[in-house]
C-alpha cells in the first residue's frame, strides 16, 4: 500500500506538477498561500490556470452559475470563494463538510463531472459549467442510497462530520468500479479521514453497496486501473511511508 | 413498585442486540445540523486574531483599521495591551463580519505590538526545563532498594515516552451565539450542552435562567469539548454587540494548536523480577507537559501492583496550548510506560510475555480472574502460541513480524441524569433528557431502552436531547454518559408503564400487577389471549397521557449501573528494517463493560478506539519548533490520521457472561484506546529485537533504534 501510494504521490498531473514536488517546494510550516489555488488548478487538469490567465475576475463578486444536483443556481460571489463555501453559505447545502480545508481530509468531497473533488480546494467560479453532485441529492425521499443505506447497516459513522464525505466519495468509486478490489478501495478512500475510526464499518458498507448496485454484475470488465480512479484527490490520504 | 432490573438477556427483545444507530440516516444524507452547519437569519461570522508567538506581552493592539472595512460589524479585543500570552494561537481580539472572507481580512487589519519573552516549547529534554520542571514528591511502596538489591533479582533499565497528541476533532470548536434582550441562545459544539449553562452565565454577569443551550449533532470531542472558551465568551460579546447572530468556528490550525491535547510522558523507568518471571520492584523517573499546566501524572505501574514500588513524577510547564482530557486521561500513557518495560523484561528474562502476565496476574488485584481468561481469549484470536517467537528471531528477510499484548482498566459508572417518559394517548413515547451523542451512540441505546421497557417498536419512540431546557442528562466525558442514561431511562420507563397499567387495568378486568408489555401489546401476564394493543392500551388514556421521570443513580431503585471495565488487547505488525515502516496486520481486542445495550454500537466504540490508537502509536504528534517557538503541524497533512489503509484486519470480542449481565451498563468509549500503544509497541519490539522507546513510531526512530540497537 505505501508503495501504490508513493506512485500516486509522484504521479504528475496535466498541469505539470507533482504534488509531491509541491510539497516539497513549499515545505512544513512554510507558507501554504496558494495552495488553494494550485490544487484548485490540479484537480482542474490545468484548465482552471489556464482560464485565469485569459480573464482576469474579481476581486469583487462576479454573477456565476452553478449547476447543483440537476438544478442551475445563479450566484454572485468574489471569486475566491470556494466551492464548498458556496454550497454551504449561499445554497444551504451543508452535508459537506469543511474540516482541513487544504485538501487532506476529504469531508468536503463533492462529485464534479463524474469525478470526486475536494470542493474546499475548487474554486466556486472554476465548478461553472460542470455538474456538481452533493450527498443530499443521493436518497430518493426517505429511501437511502445503497451506499447511504449500506453505511447505516455497517455502522460506518459514528460522530458523523466525515461521513457525508466517505459516502460520496465511496458513491464516485462505485459508480466508475461497481465491483472494486480491496486496493481501488483503499486508493479511492484513502483521500478521506475519520476521527472516530470507522474504516472496518466503511470497509463492509464499500463491499455491501457494491453487492448491491444494481450494475455490479456485467461492468467488470470495464474495471480500469485504479490511478484512473482518482486522479483529482492523489496523494490526499498519506501513510509513514 | 416494580422490580428495578435489566431484562434477563433471552427474553430482551432489543437489548444486546445488534441494532443500527437511530441517528444514522440523518448522517449519511447530510442532514444531520452540526453547529458548524446552524444558519440563523442574518448572522455574522466571526474570525479571531491569534498569538504568534509562544510567550510575549501585547504592547499595544489597534483595531481602527479593521473596524472600518466594510462589511466588518464589530470588534472585541480578547485580551488587551498588557496581556502576557502563554501560548502560540491564543486568543487576541475577534472580528465579526458579514461574511468570512471580510472577516479574514478585518483580523489581518488589527495591528498589534507584540514584545516577546523567552519561551519553552519542548519537554523531552528535562535538562533544559529548568524552573519549569516542578516535581512531586517521591513515592515509596514497601523496599524497592532491597527488591532491586536481592541476589536473584533480574532487572532491565529503559527509557519509553508519548508525544502529545491533540483531540483534532473534525468538527472544529465553535459556537453560535445569538441574543433576545438579555437572553443568550447559544449552539455550541460540545460534549456538555447543560454544563455550559452555568459557564455562560458566569462569564457575561447573566442569570443562568437566561442562557439557552442547544445542540443535536457534534463532530467529535473525545474530551475536549467541556468548555465555553475564551472563544466561545468573544461569540456572545460579538453577538451582543452588533445584535445579531455570530457563527464562531475555529479554524484548523488554531483547532491543533489550542483546542486540546493529550500530555505527554516520558519515563526513565526499571523493574526486577525474580529469576521465573515473578515481578518484584518497580522505579520510575517520569515527566510530562501539558502545556502551561505542566500535565497530568499517568498511573504508574498500570495495574501491576508491584510490591516494591519508588516512583517521582515531574510536572514540566511549556509554552504550548493546554492539555485537555483526552479520551481516557492518563491512561495511554501510564499503560505505555508500564507495559513495555514488562515486555521487555520478559525479553531479558527470554519468556513470552504472555506467560509472564498470566503468571502475575494476581498483582492485577479483584480482575485477576477475569483478565486471566481474556488474556487467554485474545491469545486464542491471535493465535499467539502458536505464532509468537522470541524476540528478532521471526521470518527472514527484511520485513520482521511481531506479536505484542497490554491490557487496561477504567471505571465509567454511569453519571448522575434525570429523564422524562411521556406515554401519548396515540401511542407515541417521547424521551426527554439533556444529553448529548458525541458519536457514542447515546440516542440509540435512550431509544432501545425506552422501546424494550415498554415492548414498543423503537420508531414508536421520540427523542428530545441537547436542549438544556430538558432534564440534566449529564455531561458526556469519562465513559460515564451510557451508564447514566440507561439508568435513568429505564427508571422513567418502568414508572411510566406502570402508570400506564394502573389506568387500563380494569378495563381488562385485572390490577395493575397483572399486566405486562410484550412486542406491541398490554396484556395479562397468565391470559396472553386478554390484553390491548399497544396504541388501543394508549387509547384508553383519553386526553391525559402518562409522564415519568427516572433518575440515576437511585438508590432506591435497583443499582442499574456499576464501576471497573478492562480488556486485553493484541497486536501483530510487521516492520520493514530496510524503510522503517511499521504495519499493524492484525489486531484483537476482548473487552468487558457489564451489560452491553446494542452490540453493534459497542463493537464500533472498540474499532474506533484501537484505530485512534493506531495513529497515536504510528502517526500522531504534535511538533513544536524550539526556535520560532511555534506549532509545525497544525494542519492535517503533517500532522497524520491513520486512514483507511492502516487499518488492519481486526477483531472485536465483547465479554458477555452471566458476570457482566448482573453488574448493569458501564461505559466503554475510552478504555479500548489505553491498550494500542503498548500492544503494537511491543510487537515492534518482538518483532525487530529492538526497542523503539518513544512514541509514535515513526521511520525515523525505528531505523535508529534498528542501528543502535539493544533492548531499550
Ligand atoms: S476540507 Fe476539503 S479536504 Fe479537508
Ligand atoms: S465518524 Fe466522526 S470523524 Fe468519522
Amino acid at each position: 500500500m505505501a508503495d501504490k501510494r508513493k506512485d500516486k504521490a509522484e504521479e504528475t498531473t496535466k498541469a505539470g506538477i507533482s504534488r509531491r514536488k509541491f510539497l516539497k517546494g513549499v515545505g512544513v510550516g512554510g507558507g501554504m498561500l496558494g495552495s488553494g489555488v494550485l490544487s484548485g488548478s490540479l484537480l482542474q487538469d490545468g484548465h482552471g490556470a489556464q482560464a485565469a490567465a485569459t480573464k482576469v475576475l474579481g476581486p469583487g463578486a462576479v454573477a456565476i452559475e452553478l449547476n447543483v444536483n440537476g438544478k442551475r443556481w445563479p450566484l454572485t460571489l468574489e471569486p475566491r470563494v470556494t466551492l464548498l463555501e458556496a454550497l454551504r453559505d449561499h445554497l444551504e447545502l451543508t452535508g459537506a463538510k469543511k474540516v482541513c480545508d487544504r485538501a487532506s481530509c476529504g469531508a468536503c468531497t463533492v462529485i464534479l463531472d463524474g469525478s470526486p473533488v475536494y470542493s474546499c480546494s475548487v474554486f466556486a467560479i472554476e465548478a461553472q459549467g460542470k455538474t456538481i453532485q452533493t450527498v443530499e441529492s443521493l436518497a430518493d425521499g426517505d429511501t437511502l442510497h445503497p451506499v447511504q443505506a449500506a453505511f447505516v447497516e455497517n455502522d460506518a459513522q459514528q460522530c458523523g462530520f466525515c461521513t457525508p464525505g466517505f459516502v460520496m466519495a465511496t458513491k464516485a468509486l462505485l459508480d466508475k468500479y461497481p465491483n472494486p478490489t480491496a486496493e481501488q478501495m483503499r486508493l479511492a478512500l484513502g483521500g478521506n479521514l475519520c476521527r472516530c475510526g470507522t474504516y472496518v464499518g466503511i470497509r463492509q458498507a464499500v463491499m455491501q453497496a457494491a453487492q448491491n448496485s444494481p450494475q455490479n454484475s456485467h461492468q467488470n470488465s470495464k474495471t480500469r486501473a485504479p490511478q484512473a480512479g482518482r486522479q483529482s484527490r492523489a496523494g490526499g490520504g498519506h501513510s509513514n511511508a | 413498585m416494580p422490580d428495578y432490573n435489566w431484562p434477563e438477556p433471552d427474553s430482551a427483545a432489543l437489548v444486546g442486540k445488534r441494532i443500527s444507530r437511530v441517528d444514522g440516516p440523518a448522517k449519511v444524507t447530510g442532514t444531520a445540523k452540526y453547529t458548524y452547519d446552524v444558519t440563523r437569519p442574518g448572522m455574522l461570522y466571526a474570525k479571531v486574531l491569534r498569538s504568534p508567538y509562544a510567550h510575549c506581552r501585547i504592547v499595544s493592539i489597534d483595531v481602527s483599521a479593521a473596524e472600518k472595512l466594510p462589511g466588518v460589524e464589530a470588534v472585541y479585543v480578547v485580551q488587551g495591551a498588557g496581556t502576557e500570552i502563554h501560548w502560540q494561537g491564543d486568543d487576541i481580539a475577534a472580528v465579526a463580519a458579514v461574511d468570512e472572507q471580510t472577516a479574514e481580512d478585518a483580523v489581518q487589519n488589527i495591528k498589534v505590538q507584540y514584545k516577546q519573552l523567552a519561551h519553552l516549547v519542548q519537554e523531552e529534554d528535562l535538562s533544559k526545563a529548568g524552573d519549569r520542571a516542578k516535581p512531586a514528591a517521591e513515592q515509596v511502596v514497601g523496599n524497592p532498594d532491597e527488591a532491586f538489591a536481592a541476589a536473584e533479582a533480574v532487572t532491565v533499565e529503559g527509557y519509553y515516552g508519548t508525544s502529545v497528541v491533540t483531540h483534532c476533532c473534525l468538527e472544529s470548536h465553535g459556537f453560535v451565539a445569538e441574543w433576545e434582550g438579555d437572553t443568550l441562545t447559544v449552539y455550541p459544539s460540545t460534549q456538555a450542552v447543560e454544563r455550559l449553562t452555568g459557564q455562560f452565565a458566569e462569564a457575561l454577569k447573566i442569570p443562568a435562567t437566561n442562557v439557552h443551550t442547544m445542540m443535536q449533532y457534534v463532530g467529535g470531542g473525545f474530551g475536549s469539548k467541556f468548555a465555553v472558551d475564551r472563544w466561545g465568551i468573544a461569540a456572545a460579546h460579538l453577538a451582543k454587540q452588533t445584535g445579531k447572530p455570530v457563527k464562531l468556528m475555529l479554524e484548523r490550525a488554531p483547532e491543533q494548536m489550542v483546542a486540546g491535547n493529550r500530555p505527554s510522558v516520558y519515563a526513565k523507568v526499571k523493574i526486577a523480577a525474580k529469576p521465573d518471571g515473578t515481578l518484584t520492584a518497580w522505579e520510575s523517573d517520569s515527566w510530562s507537559t501539558g502545556g502551561m499546566g505542566g500535565g497530568g501524572s499517568p498511573p504508574m505501574p498500570y495495574i501491576w501492583n508491584f510490591p516494591h514500588q519508588r516512583k517521582r513524577h515531574t510536572a514540566v510547564s511549556i509554552n504550548a496550548g493546554s492539555a485537555r482530557a483526552w479520551r481516557a486521561p492518563n491512561h495511554p500513557q501510564g499503560c505505555y510506560v508500564t507495559m513495555c518495560s514488562i515486555e521487555d523484561l520478559a525479553a531479558k528474562l527470554k519468556m513470552d510475555p504472555l506467560d509472564l502476565v498470566l503468571k502475575n496476574i494476581a498483582l492485577t488485584g479483584e480482575r485477576s480472574e477475569l483478565y486471566r481468561q481474556e488474556l487467554l481469549k485474545a491469545a486464542e484470536l491471535m493465535e499467539w502460541k502458536r505464532r509468537w517467537h522470541p524476540r528478532a528471531q521471526g521470518s527472514p528477510g527484511p520485513v520482521k513480524q511481531g506479536l505484542g499484548l497490554a491490557l487496561h482498566t477504567w471505571a465509567g459508572r454511569g453519571h448522575a441524569a434525570e429523564c422524562r417518559i411521556t406515554i401519548h394517548p396515540d401511542g407515541y413515547v417521547e424521551v426527554s433528557t439533556c444529553t448529548q451523542d458525541i458519536g457514542t451512540g447515546t440516542r440509540t441505546v435512550i431509544a432501545i431502552v425506552a422501546a424494550e421497557t415498554l415492548g414498543v417498536p423503537m420508531e414508536m419512540v421520540k427523542l428530545n436531547i441537547g436542549d438544556n431546557h430538558l432534564p440534566p442528562g449529564g455531561s458526556s466525558g469519562g465513559s460515564t454518559t451510557v451508564g447514566g442514561v440507561s439508568s435513568s431511562t429505564r427508571r422513567a420507563a418502568m414508572d411510566a408503564r406502570e402508570q400506564l397499567f394502573a389506568r387500563i387495568a380494569s378495563g381488562l378486568g385485572t390490577t395493575a400487577e397483572n399486566l405486562e408489555t410484550v412486542n406491541g401489546t398490554v396484556r395479562v401476564k397468565n391470559d396472553p389471549s386478554k390484553g390491548f394493543t399497544w396504541k388501543q392500551a394508549a387509547a384508553k388514556l383519553g386526553v391525559n397521557p402518562v409522564s415519568a421521570m427516572g433518575k440515576n443513580p437511585d438508590e432506591a431503585k435497583g443499582a442499574l449501573t456499576s464501576s471497573g471495565v478492562g480488556g486485553v488487547q493484541m497486536a501483530d505488525v510487521s516492520v520493514d528494517t530496510e524503510t522503517g515502516v511499521v504495519r499493524v496486520n492484525k489486531m484483537v481486542a476482548v473487552q468487558d463493560c457489564g451489560l452491553i445495550v446494542d452490540m453493534k454500537t459497542a463493537e464500533s466504540q472498540v474499532y474506533g478506539a484501537m484505530i485512534m490508537g493506531i495513529g497515536y502509536t504510528l502517526f500522531e504528534e504534535r511538533v513544536m519548533d524550539e526556535i520560532t517557538g511555534r506549532m509545525l503541524n497544525p494542519n492535517m497533512e503533517f500532522y497524520k490520521l491513520a486512514g483507511l489503509a492502516d487499518t488492519p484486519e481486526m477483531v472485536v470480542h465483547m465479554w458477555t457472561d452471566a458476570e457482566q449481565q448482573k453488574r448493569g451498563v458501564i461505559g466503554l468509549g475510552e478504555p479500548p484506546t489505553i491498550s494500542p500503544g503498548a500492544a503494537i509497541a511491543n510487537a515492534v519490539a518482538n518483532a525487530t529485537g529492538v526497542r523503539v522507546p518513544t512514541l509514535p513510531l515513526t521511520p525515523d526512530k525505528v531505523l535508529a533504534a534498528l542501528e543502535k540497537g539493544g533492548l531499550a
